[in-house]
């Protein structure tokens, strides 16, 4: 809500300076947002008048004005199409100051002389209207200076309102939050009630009265609409933002930002017998003021006549039924509308209005009489016309109802750490508008009809708590009892599984959770993945079911921007359907592509291989000390090179084996396609699989020597050397310590189809030293296994 | 030595002989040859030792005499191979150092690491801190149902505070959670008093500009206990910006409105140029929302507070436009590592 100081000073004038004031303000919880001048800075600008306006000899567009000051008369050209002879404008004289600093002086403009310059609000800083110079009223004082006259010597107050205080959506309300701040009083109109002249009276059905139980009619016949707006209050409707559009309109502007109550005017002409207020009927039409055309939807509130719908309830009046230059008889309204009943429905319309913003946070339902008053008493000031008596159509039972609210004196201590004075709490209660009563341990408070926010004891609490401030308010550090907490030792952390990954070079990642539904359907092309009703883009339309596109879609940016070599992980949910239910799972994905190492003096380093990924998976899998319960499987998937691509297995604690993640290079068709340049490499598992570690077990330390035998094989080029190392666990015995491939060997001297192995096994027992007897029982076994399972040859 | 010339090897007077030798040994440069002359002289047969045993071809009187004199000779001999072969084993590790030698400007060998995002590593501070008073870390999904994420939070259905939450939807009544606010309402409704718990993640706004993403992380924490009061929000809140800008920093609580507290308070800190910064939203549980989850709030009280991780890393590290957070750039992340 926007405010001129001056206006809020007229009720209310503390002594504090614009920026003091700005600061109680907020520090009430009625954020300043923006306090502005409400001019530029100028000066030397004073009220001319235009005595004469003759044709430029040189030039079609400017006019050459004779301009009076009061004292002298000064010859001006000037461009404006509304310089005419009559007119009083601002003058600026030539010594005068604009803003920014532009100096008027005597010139030349097509070989005639100009004494000052004719101005437009914009040239003042006062608005962007820069149609024509301004036009002052015709009774202003020629000569005198322009900002006094104007009063322009005031601040624009921005004041950010939070939903629960639409009791302060008006200088009635700021005006009362100020007095109770500052503990000092506030002076208000007085409320005249304007006698009727005519007994003219509209007819009012209150058809949906819960929606609005409360609706106010009246009639003003034989306005002149074409009447001025005085600039006093133009320039209050423009220090809040509003634009000046006839004089009708305008103070219905006024009054609601005067007093907070929304109102609106029909032309009478336009109404075809009663006022209906009614939910819209199916398929209804209206064109609202602002030329939209609106087919209603159900549950809308309108105000109809007999025949159709005029208004939009509470948000915005239509087209046909508002006023025009042509108006001459009026319909004031002023109604209350319940906020719930309204709250949501000028956004299902994509609108938002002054109007919508207070009624869906609440008006004051007893301000109706006082609003149709002032505005007929404004009205006949500036239109005259002859109002009729007012008439109001109620449903009592659907106002709200304020009860009475308690709050407990201990309980106000306790919330707040600290024992107000009893007086004190009652001053700030009561200059905030409500009856208090004081029961002993107790006070019983009187809500007022304009605080939407307070029916709960603590509503009262914090009011107490703002109004004597937050920051004085005591301090203090909460004791508690002092539990310790589990951490379960068996559980790899997060921290630990990160710390792991970066010191082995990546780069840790956050990417979206929604991604392009092409990207999911090139990495994932069986998963129907969750798509977004509401998207923010079309790139970013579906929830992840890896976390795969998003880190190639990181490496991709990288590329971009010359960093080959990128190596990246990532931590966070995947979402994924499983029939009613959706499973979001934390998972943990790793890419790698570029070279092996950074470029260095210390040699050429080759680009990333299969076994680069794996090194770094196995290393995390060695924190949960449980090596033996993994397992790669060759398996393909869309996303992975078919020859280069493992399921990676968890053994459960029944002995099961389940897929938990795959580790592969990226399929080098998608790599095309999504414009990855090299070899990636990338991995994925559930994040719940590698953090199940184990609490570690010390097991005696053999003093004995240690024996090791080293068998070359031959086997098939195709044969996986993990069941090998394997099957020499099985077959090796108790006493086997280490199985240590040291060589993997294909080509010249190794006949085609066969690949050779060098396998180191080491023994030891923890008692005694092994005999060779013993150790080539224990080799024969396991060569043995060997032939026999996979036909292996020993190399001699 | 005079005394000694009647002695002779060769028909050479003895020191002649030593002299000799002793300049051979100065002389040699390597430990073999060096070895040669221990042999030629001092060896068993060699040839002073030899004379040592020619001794008893001499008058007894004089024996004692000549002995001493050879005795000094070996001596000298001696004396001069030990030095010698000190100085060849040093030259010879001195020549190896020096051929060892590296430059050791140069870099070392594949020394790069990775780092955290600067995401993560505020969480981790955030955490750690609160972890230090007795605070558990608590998740919850993110896509959230509207009860948890609104209803359950005292913001029913049109409240006007949903219009602030620009909500990804899926369908009515499922959504991208807009805030860590429904874990505490997870964590309350399984949990009876005490609570002290910390909600860090993921949160999702229909809102994308230089100071929007429509993804962003926040930190939740809730203290829900016997005699919570105000003023405890204030002390631990106070101490945590403390804490976490490592300053002595001014702090304003001003009043503001969610509909899940009351009191309910936005949180300034001074900039140092006299304006306050806005930095995170807090208040009082409401007692309604503490019903909902079934605590009793005439028995128990508690305060709530939540703040944007990445506005909260921008003002730690100095960054200028929130999206940086989610290019992953690699020249952006290795600077905030």
């Amino acid at each position: 809500m926007k405010f001129s100081e001056q206006w809020l000073r007229e009720w209310v004038n503390p002594a504090l300076d614009a920026a003091a004031l700005d600061e109680q303000l907020s520090l009430a919880g009625l954020e300043v947002d923006s306090r502005e001048p409400a001019a530029g800075q100028f000066s030397g600008v004073v009220v001319g008048e235009i005595i004469s306006a003759e044709p430029h000899p040189n030039a079609d567009k400017l006019q050459v004005c004779q301009v009076s000051d009061g004292v002298d008369t000064h010859q001006v050209v000037c461009g404006a199409p509304n310089a005419r002879a009559g007119l009083k404008t601002a003058f600026a004289r030539v010594g005068a100051v604009l803003p920014g600093d532009f100096k008027i002086k005597q010139a030349k403009l097509r070989q005639v002389e100009s004494c000052g310059m004719l101005s437009s609000e914009q040239e003042l800083g006062l608005s962007d209207n820069h149609d024509g110079i301004m036009e002052l009223a015709a009774d202003a004082p020629v000569g005198h200076d322009l900002r006094d006259y104007l009063k322009l010597d005031d601040q624009i107050f921005d004041v950010d309102l939070t939903p629960n205080r639409s009791d302060c959506l008006s200088i009635a309300g700021l005006a009362r939050e100020v007095g109770v701040l500052n503990r000092i009083a506030v002076t208000q109109p007085v409320l005249n009630r304007v006698a009727p002249q005519i007994d003219d009276q509209p007819q009012i059905t209150l058809e949906a009265p819960v929606a609005c139980p409360r609706y106010l009619g009246r009639i003003l016949r034989g306005i002149n609409i074409k009447a001025a707006t005085p600039l006093w209050m133009q320039e209050k409707l423009r220090r809040s933002g509003i634009r000046s559009i006839d004089p009708v309109v305008d103070v219905t502007n006024y009054v609601m930002l005067e007093l907070g109550q929304p109102m609106h005017a029909f032309d009478l002409a336009e109404i075809d017998g009663v006022i209906r207020v009614r939910m819209a009927q199916p398929e209804e039409k209206l064109t609202l003021l602002d030329g939209s055309e609106l087919t209603l939807k159900p549950e809308t509130l309108v105000i109809a006549d007999n025949s159709k719908a005029l208004a939009l309830a509470g948000i915005m009046g239509g087209e046909h039924s508002g006023c025009s230059p042509e108006t001459r008889d009026i319909l004031l309204e002023v109604a209350y509308f319940d906020p719930l009943s309204l709250a949501g429905k000028a956004r299902e319309y994509g609108l938002h209005t002054d109007a919508s913003h207070r009624f869906e946070r609440g008006v004051d339902f007893q301000l109706q009489q006082r609003a149709m008053e002032r505005a007929t008493e404004l009205l006949l000031q500036l239109v005259g016309g002859q109002p009729g008596p007012i008439t109001e159509a109620v449903a009592n039972e659907h106002l709200p109802v304020r009860q009475p609210v308690k709050l407990r004196k201990d309980r106000l201590e306790q919330l707040l750490a600290i024992r107000l004075p009893d007086a004190e709490v009652v001053d700030i209660l009561t200059r905030l508008g409500m009856v208090i009563e004081d029961q002993g341990d107790a006070w019983l408070a009187a809500v007022p009809s304009y605080r939407f926010d307070i029916s709960i004891e603590v509503d009262l609490i914090e009011e107490v708590a703002r109004v004597y401030g937050y920051d004085n308010l005591p301090v203090r550090a909460p004791s508690a009892a002092m539990l310790i907490q589990n951490r379960p030792e068996s559980e790899v952390s997060l921290r630990r599984i990160r710390n792991l990954l970066t010191s082995r070079g990546y780069q840790e990642a956050i990417t979206y959770s929604f991604i392009d539904p092409k990207w999911s359907q090139a990495f994932d092309p069986e998963r129907q993945p969750i798509a977004l009703a509401n998207p923010i883009s079309a790139d970013l339309a579906v929830m992840r079911t890896s976390l795969l596109p998003g880190l190639a879609k990181a490496l991709s940016y990288n590329q971009k921007r010359q960093q080959p070599r990128v190596r990246l992980f990532e931590t966070g949910l995947r979402f994924i359907r499983e029939g009613e239910t959706t499973v979001q799972q934390p998972m943990l994905a790793g890419l790698i592509s570029g070279s092996r190492h950074p470029e260095s003096w210390t040699g050429k380093t080759e680009s990333v291989d299969f076994f680069d990924i794996k090194g770094d998976f196995e290393a995390l899998l060695s924190l949960t000390g449980d090596l033996a319960n993994w397992q790669f499987r060759t398996a393909s998937h869309p996303a992975l090179h078919p020859g280069q691509s493992a399921e990676i297995l968890h053994r459960q604690q029944d002995g099961s084996w389940q897929s938990v993640g795959w580790i592969g290079a990226l399929h080098p068709q998608l790599c095309k396609d999504l414009d990855l340049r090299g070899q990636t490499l990338v991995f994925e598992v559930v994040q719940e699989a590698v953090m199940q570690g184990r609490v570690p077990r010390f097991g005696s330390l053999s003093r004995f020597p240690e024996m090791r035998r080293d068998l070359a094989l031959l086997v098939d080029a195709s044969q996986p050397v993990g069941e090998l190392l394997q099957e020499a666990w099985n077959q090796g015995g108790e006493w086997l310590q280490k199985v240590t491939l040291f060589d993997v060997y294909q080509g010249q001297g190794i006949a085609e189809g066969k690949k050779s192995l060098a396998l180191g096994l080491t023994w030891q027992h923890p008692s005694r030293t092994l005999t060779d007897d013993e150790i080539n029982s224990q080799v024969n076994q396991v060569v043995t296994a060997f032939s026999q399972g996979f036909a292996a040859e020993l190399r001699s | 030595m005079e005394n000694l010339s009647p002695l002779s090897l060769d028909g050479q007077p003895i020191q002649e002989r030593v002299n000799q030798a002793l300049e051979q040994i100065t002389r040699t440069g390597d430990s073999q040859t060096l070895d040669q002359l221990r042999v030629q002289y001092l060896g068993k047969k060699g040839e002073l030792t030899s004379l040592l045993k020619s001794l008893g071809q001499l008058a007894p009187e004089d024996r004692p005499k000549a002995g001493e004199i050879i005795n000094q000779a070996k001596q000298q001999v001696q004396d001069a191979l030990n030095a010698r072969k000190h100085a060849i084993d040093s030259e010879a590790l001195n020549a190896r150092l020096a051929a060892e030698s590296v430059d050791v400007t140069l870099p070392g060998r594949h020394s790069d690491t990775g780092g955290m995002h600067p995401v993560t590593r505020t969480i981790q501070r955030i955490e750690d801190f609160f972890a230090s008073i007795g605070f558990n870390v608590a998740e919850g999904p993110e896509i959230e149902d509207d009860y948890h994420n609104f209803e359950a939070l005292n913001i029913p259905a049109h409240h006007p505070a949903r219009a602030m939450h620009d909500t990804f939807y899926f369908d009515a009544h499922t959504l991208l959670r807009t805030h860590t606010s429904p874990v505490q309402v997870r964590v309350m409704e399984n949990q009876q008093p005490p609570i002290r718990i910390i909600c860090p993640g993921r949160v999702y706004r229909c809102d994308s500009d230089q100071t929007h993403s429509p993804m962003f992380h926040q930190v939740e924490g809730l203290l829900i206990d016997e005699n919570i009061s105000f003023a405890d929000l204030k002390g631990i809140l106070q101490q945590f910006l403390r804490a976490f800008f490592e300053q002595d920093l001014r702090v304003r609580f001003r009043p503001s409105y969610f509909p899940f507290t009351e009191p309910s308070i936005e949180v300034d800190v001074d900039r140092g140029d006299g304006r306050w910064l806005e930095v995170l939203g807090c208040g009082v549980v409401h007692p309604k929302v503490l019903e909902m989850s079934g605590i009793d709030p005439e028995k128990y009280t508690g305060f709530a507070f939540g703040l944007g991780i990445e506005r909260f890393a921008m003002l730690r590290y100095g960054v200028d436009d929130l999206r940086l957070f989610f290019d992953n750039d690699i020249k952006f992340l290795s600077q905030l590592r």
